[in-house]
């Protein structure tokens, strides 16, 4: 029920995009067409779910301040919490390097979908945000991989909705200096407003 | 061949220190050739610290410091890094620079350390920084890296100020923590107040004021995005 609870919040009320702002280079240089965002939406939801539980091993059992006693008693006293921001990257350019390989040899038809999303999501802020995010708040190793399912789902949904609506627009009379961005920010806002109607669920 | 290579760095070695080309790369990504208004780059960060001015200024300066150094060490290293693995190299060097400002702010501003916690790690990922090492330092000198560097970072500091300045103003009442007029307390006031707007301090009110200074930008400089 816990886990469910973090889901919902994850997804809804602590949306990566609307209520973080996070991984908007991608949210709105792909959004022009619904079937590019869905292909970035289900690669950034695969992503982080594989990359947040993976860091927190890593932050468990070599980062965080005592984190390495279970190599002896001389490190019981190292933190090594200063090179999170390095390691945290290095692991997710590497994640990504990995599953592209994977999903490349066992399922092509995916590769073909998701193939030239994935070297962008190295990048992309959600990502590691997810997992500053989860460092930041000591989740378990459960919660961190439904935290990252979670976050991910919400940026897959955000970013259909806002390419759905921009397929929409463009027979729409924009006046010439709001096209592209300025629209697309404003309309940002608008869905911004949207998602603050889940604030205060709480199951 | 070699002799005409030399000449040729000889004569670009002399070239004045602030020359037309070279005040031109501070000044191009000030208006018309923006990172934020223009190039769609580096937004998240850019709206997610700027409830406040005064963390705003620090982010900027990291900002400033981070590009500029990583501009410079790419630039450096440029004949050395195989294309192949450019991308993990800018990451490691990025990564380093970003840490050190995170150990810096840790050590010296603590308050503020807090505050913009996460989101100066999220530096890393800040496309502009990225962009730029691809586009610019992988293929010039040091110096001009540098020039270039500080112009886009300046670009992207005066965006994110100026949101932060009204998103204070019209959310807090406030310029860098200054009160400028009291939020009002009942809803007709005794004295001259104004109600602050809620909406300016929630992430919906970054999102429409940056979404009107594009326009306003944009309608200046005659930009239109087909």
């Amino acid at each position: 029920m816990e886990l469910f609870n973090l889901a919902i919040r994850s997804i809804f009320i602590d949306n990566m995009v609307f209520a973080y702002f996070l991984g908007m280079c991608s949210f709105l240089a792909v959004s022009k067409k619904v079937s590019t965002a869905l292909g970035l939406g289900a690669a950034v939801i695969f992503v982080l779910t594989v990359t947040v539980p993976v860091n927190w091993l890593l932050n468990e059992f070599v980062l965080k301040e005592g984190a390495l006693s279970w190599a002896g008693e001389t490190f019981a006293t190292i933190d090594l919490s200063f090179l999170r921001f390095i390691m945290f990257i290095a692991i997710i350019a590497a994640m990504v390097q990995l599953v592209e390989m994977v999903v490349e040899k066992f399922a092509p038809a995916l590769y073909g979908a998701l193939g030239i999303f994935l070297p962008l999501i190295a990048v992309n802020c959600a990502i590691l945000g997810g997992s500053l995010f989860m460092a930041q708040r000591d989740y378990t190793l459960a919660e961190s991989a439904v935290y990252g399912f979670g976050s991910g789902t919400g940026f897959f949904l955000a970013i259909i909705a806002l390419a759905a609506i921009r397929e929409k627009l463009k027979y729409s009379n924009v006046p010439n200096g709001l096209k592209g961005l300025g629209i697309t920010m404003l309309l940002t806002g608008l869905m911004g407003i949207a998602f603050m109607s889940f604030m205060g669920i709480d199951l | 061949m070699s002799t005409e290579t030399a000449q040729a760095e000889v004569k670009k070695s002399s070239e004045a220190l602030l020359s037309k080309r070279r005040k031109k790369l501070i000044s191009d990504p000030l208006v018309d050739d923006n990172p934020i208004t223009i190039q769609v780059l580096g937004i998240c960060s850019a709206l997610a610290v700027t409830t406040q001015m005064q963390p705003t200024l620090v982010m900027a300066i990291s900002v400033i410091f981070v590009i500029v150094m990583a501009n410079l060490t790419i630039s450096l290293l440029r004949n050395t890094i195989p294309s192949r693995v450019r991308i993990i190299v800018q990451l490691a060097v990025v990564a380093t620079l970003v840490t050190l400002v995170n150990e810096v702010l840790k050590a010296f501003a603590f308050d503020m350390y807090k505050e913009l916690s996460v989101f100066v790690g999220l530096i890393i990922t800040n496309c502009i920084v990225m962009g730029r090492l691809e586009a610019f330092a992988l293929g010039n000198k040091p110096y001009d890296a540098i020039l270039d560097g500080f112009g886009s970072a300046l670009g992207y500091s005066w965006i994110i100020l100026a949101v932060a300045f009204f998103r204070e103003l019209l959310g807090s009442g406030s310029v860098f923590g200054v009160a400028i007029y009291e939020p009002i307390s009942g809803l007709f006031g005794e004295d001259f107040s104004l109600a602050t707007n809620g909406l300016m301090v929630s992430p919906v009110g970054a999102f429409i004021i940056l979404g009107l200074i594009i326009w306003v930008q944009r309608t200046k400089t005659g930009y239109v995005e087909h």
